[in-house]
C-alpha cells in the first residue's frame, strides 16, 4: 500500500494534508485494484466464451481484433449506444439501482484479497468474515431487480436466486470455519502463511491435507452463489425466458453481466487463497519462489475459473428440488461433520493455534 | 478530522432511514430502508473498533434476516387502503403504549449506576484493546467465561426451532417426492415386464 502512496506523492512534488493523503491515497489504491479487475472481467468474458466454443468443437469469437480477442469491447460500445428501456409498471429507482448494487458488491470484495505479501488495499483482520459477508450481499442486486421489473418472469427469478444463496450461504459458513480453525485468525494473509508447506511438507495449501472435500464442497457452492451452471436456475432461459434479468436492456444489463463477472473471479480469488496457498508456489521448493506471488495467484485463479466454463459447457442443469436437497441434505451435514472432525483433531494432537 | 465526518455521515444516515422504515408507504421500500440503517450500524461498528461484531451485523442481518424479510414482504398481496382503516382507532393505545416505554427507557437510564468495584467483579480482566483483535476478545468471554449460558442459549434456540418445525409440518398424502435412494435401489427386473401377447386377444 504504502508504495502506491510514494508513487503519489511522487507525481506531485510535495506532501499533501494528512487527511487528503489518506483519501487520495485510498482511492489511487482502489482504482490500481478496481480498473484491473474490470479490465480482468473482459478478457475473462472472452475467455469463457472460447473454452465454450473449444468444447462444442466451434470457434468463438474471432473477428474483432487478434483471436476476436476484442469482442468484449466490442460488445461493451455496442451496449453503450442501445436505449436503456425502464418498464411503465417498473419503480424506477430501484430498478436502475440493482444492476449498480450487484457491480458494486462484485467489486468491493476486492479491498481484502492479497496478490502478494502487504499487496492489499485493506489488510482487515477480519478478511474472512468481510468476504463472506459481501458474497452474501450478492443476492440483493438480483432481488431488487426481480422485485422492481413489476414482472412475474422476473419476480420468479428472484425468489429462486434468494433461496439458493441463502442455502448455500450455510455450507459456505463452515468450509470458512474449517479453514479459520486450522489457521487461527481471519486475515487473508495469514490464511496463505499458515498454508506454507502444509501437505506433506511438499505442498503449499490446505487442498492437499484433510480440507480435501471442504474444498470440493467450497467451489460447488460458489457455483451457486455466483449463479452459474448447473444452478443457474434464477435466469434458466427454458423455465422462466431470462428470469430476473428479462426487463433489462442495454448498459443496466451488461451491469449484471460484469457483476457476475467480477464475483465469480472473486470466488476463484477465494479458492486460491483458502485452499491453494494463494500467491505461494503449489510446490514449497525454493526455486518455484523465484516466480512473481502474483503469478501464482492469477494462474491458480485461472485454472479455477477454466473449470467453472468447463462445467458450464458441459454439465445440464439442476432441477430446483435437487438444488435444495444437495444443499441443505448433503453439503450442509457433510461440512458440519468436517467441521466436528477438524477441530477434533485439532483439539487431540494439540495444534490449535492460540 | 475523516473519522468525524465518518461518524456524522453515518449516524444521520441511521438515523434517517430508522425514521423512513416507519413511515415510507410501501412495505418493500421500509425493508429496504432497514437494510440501509443496518448497513450504517455496522459501518459506526467499525468506527468503534469493533469490526468483528459490525461483520456479523452484516453476515446475519443483512445477508441473511432482512433477505428473508423482503422474501416474505414481497410475497404478501397488501392492501393499503385496508391497512390504514384502522390507524385512527389504535392510535390512542399506541401513543399510550408508545409514551410509557419512553418513561419507562427514561427511569432506566436516569438511574443508571455502576458499582465501584465492577473491575473487580467482572470474571476476568480486559486486556487492552492493542494486545488483542476483538473477535479473540469475544471468543474467550463467550467461549469460556460463559460457554453453560451460551450452550443453553443455544439449545433453547434449537428447542423453538424443532418445535416450529413440529406445529407446521403436514404430511400430505398423494404428493410426489422423489427418493433417490428408492431410484438407485430399482432393477431393471423391477421396471418392467415382458409379455408374450396373442394376437386378437390383448393383455
Amino acid at each position: 500500500m504504502g508504495k502506491y502512496l510514494d508513487i503519489f506523492v511522487g507525481w506531485f512534488g510535495y506532501r499533501l494534508e494528512d487527511w487528503a493523503f489518506i483519501t487520495f491515497g485510498t482511492i489511487a489504491n482502489i482504482l490500481v485494484v478496481a480498473l484491473p479487475v474490470l479490465l480482468a472481467v473482459a478478457m475473462i468474458v472472452w475467455v469463457d466464451r472460447k473454452v465454450w466454443a473449444a468444447i462444442q468443437i466451434r470457434k468463438g469469437p474471432n473477428i474483432v481484433g487478434p483471436f476476436g480477442l476484442l469482442q468484449s469491447f466490442a460488445d461493451g460500445l455496442k451496449v453503450f449506444l442501445k436505449e436503456t428501456i425502464i418498464p411503465a409498471g417498473a419503480n424506477k429507482f430501484l430498478f436502475l439501482l440493482a444492476p449498480a448494487l450487484s457491480l458494486i458488491f462484485g467489486l468491493v470484495g476486492w479491498a481484502v484479497i492479497p496478490f502478494g505479501e502487504g499487496l492489499v488495499i485493506s489488510d482487515l483482520n477480519v478478511g474472512i468474515l468481510y468476504l463472506f459477508a459481501v458474497s452474501s450481499l450478492a443476492v440483493y442486486g438480483i432481488i431488487i431487480a426481480g422485485w422492481a421489473s413489476n414482472s412475474r418472469y422476473a419476480f420468479l427469478g428472484a425468489m429462486r436466486s434468494a433461496a439458493q444463496m441463502v442455502s448455500y450461504e450455510v455450507s459456505i459458513g463452515f468450509v470458512l470455519v474449517t479453514v479459520l480453525m486450522c489457521v487461527g485468525s481471519l486475515n487473508l494473509t495469514d490464511v496463505v502463511m499458515a498454508q506454507k508447506g502444509v501437505g506433506f511438507g511438499i505442498f503449499n495449501g490446505y487442498f492437499f491435507t484433510g480440507l480435501l472435500p471442504m474444498f470440493f464442497i467450497f467451489f460447488i457452492s460458489a457455483l451457486a452463489e455466483t449463479n452459474r451452471t448447473p444452478f443457474d436456475l434464477p435466469e434458466a432461459e427454458e423455465e422462466i425466458v431470462a428470469g430476473f434479468q428479462i426487463e433489462y436492456s442495454s448498459m443496466s444489463m451488461a451491469l449484471f453481466y460484469l457483476g457476475e463477472y467480477a464475483n465469480i473471479i472473486l470466488m476463484c480469488g477465494m479458492m486460491s487463497i483458502l485452499f491453494f496457498g494463494g500467491w505461494l508456489p503449489i510446490f514449497d521448493w525454493g526455486p518455484l519462489y523465484a516466480i512473481p506471488g502474483i503469478l501464482w495467484l492469477f494462474i491458480k485463479m485461472f485454472f479455477f475459473f477454466f473449470c467453472f466454463a468447463w462445467i458450464k459447457a458441459s454439465v445440464p442443469r439442476y432441477r430446483y428440488d435437487q438444488l435444495m436437497r444437495l444443499g441443505w441434505k448433503v453439503f450442509l451435514p457433510v461440512s458440519l461433520v468436517w467441521v466436528i472432525l477438524t477441530s477434533g483433531y485439532l483439539v487431540f494432537f494439540g495444534r490449535f493455534a492460540s | 478530522m475523516i473519522v468525524a465526518i465518518c461518524f456524522y455521515i453515518f449516524a444521520a444516515v441511521l438515523v434517517g432511514s430508522a425514521v423512513m422504515v416507519v413511515f415510507s408507504k410501501n412495505p418493500v421500500h421500509s425493508v429496504l430502508f432497514l437494510i440501509l440503517a443496518f448497513f450504517n450500524a455496522a459501518g459506526l461498528f467499525v468506527l468503534l473498533g469493533a469490526e468483528f461484531v459490525a461483520m456479523i451485523l452484516v453476515i446475519v442481518y443483512v445477508g441473511a434476516v432482512a433477505v428473508m424479510f423482503l422474501f416474505v414482504v414481497m410475497m404478501l398481496d397488501i392492501n393499503f387502503t385496508e391497512l390504514r382503516k384502522g390507524v385512527q382507532e389504535y392510535l390512542p393505545i399506541g401513543l399510550l403504549i408508545g409514551f410509557i416505554l419512553l418513561a419507562e427507557m427514561a427511569a432506566i437510564a436516569s438511574g443508571w449506576s455502576m458499582s465501584d468495584d465492577i473491575a473487580t467483579t467482572i470474571t476476568s480482566a480486559t486486556p487492552p484493546a492493542s494486545e488483542v483483535t476483538n473477535t479473540d476478545a469475544i471468543g474467550r468471554v463467550l467461549y469460556t467465561d460463559y460457554i453453560f449460558l451460551f450452550q443453553v442459549a443455544g439449545l433453547i434456540l434449537l428447542v423453538a426451532m424443532i418445535g416450529a418445525i413440529v406445529l407446521t409440518h403436514r404430511n400430505r398424502p398423494g404428493v410426489k417426492k422423489q427418493d433417490i435412494g428408492k431410484q438407485v435401489r430399482r432393477r431393471r427386473h423391477e421396471a418392467y415386464e415382458a409379455v408374450k401377447v396373442k394376437p386378437g386377444e390383448g393383455i
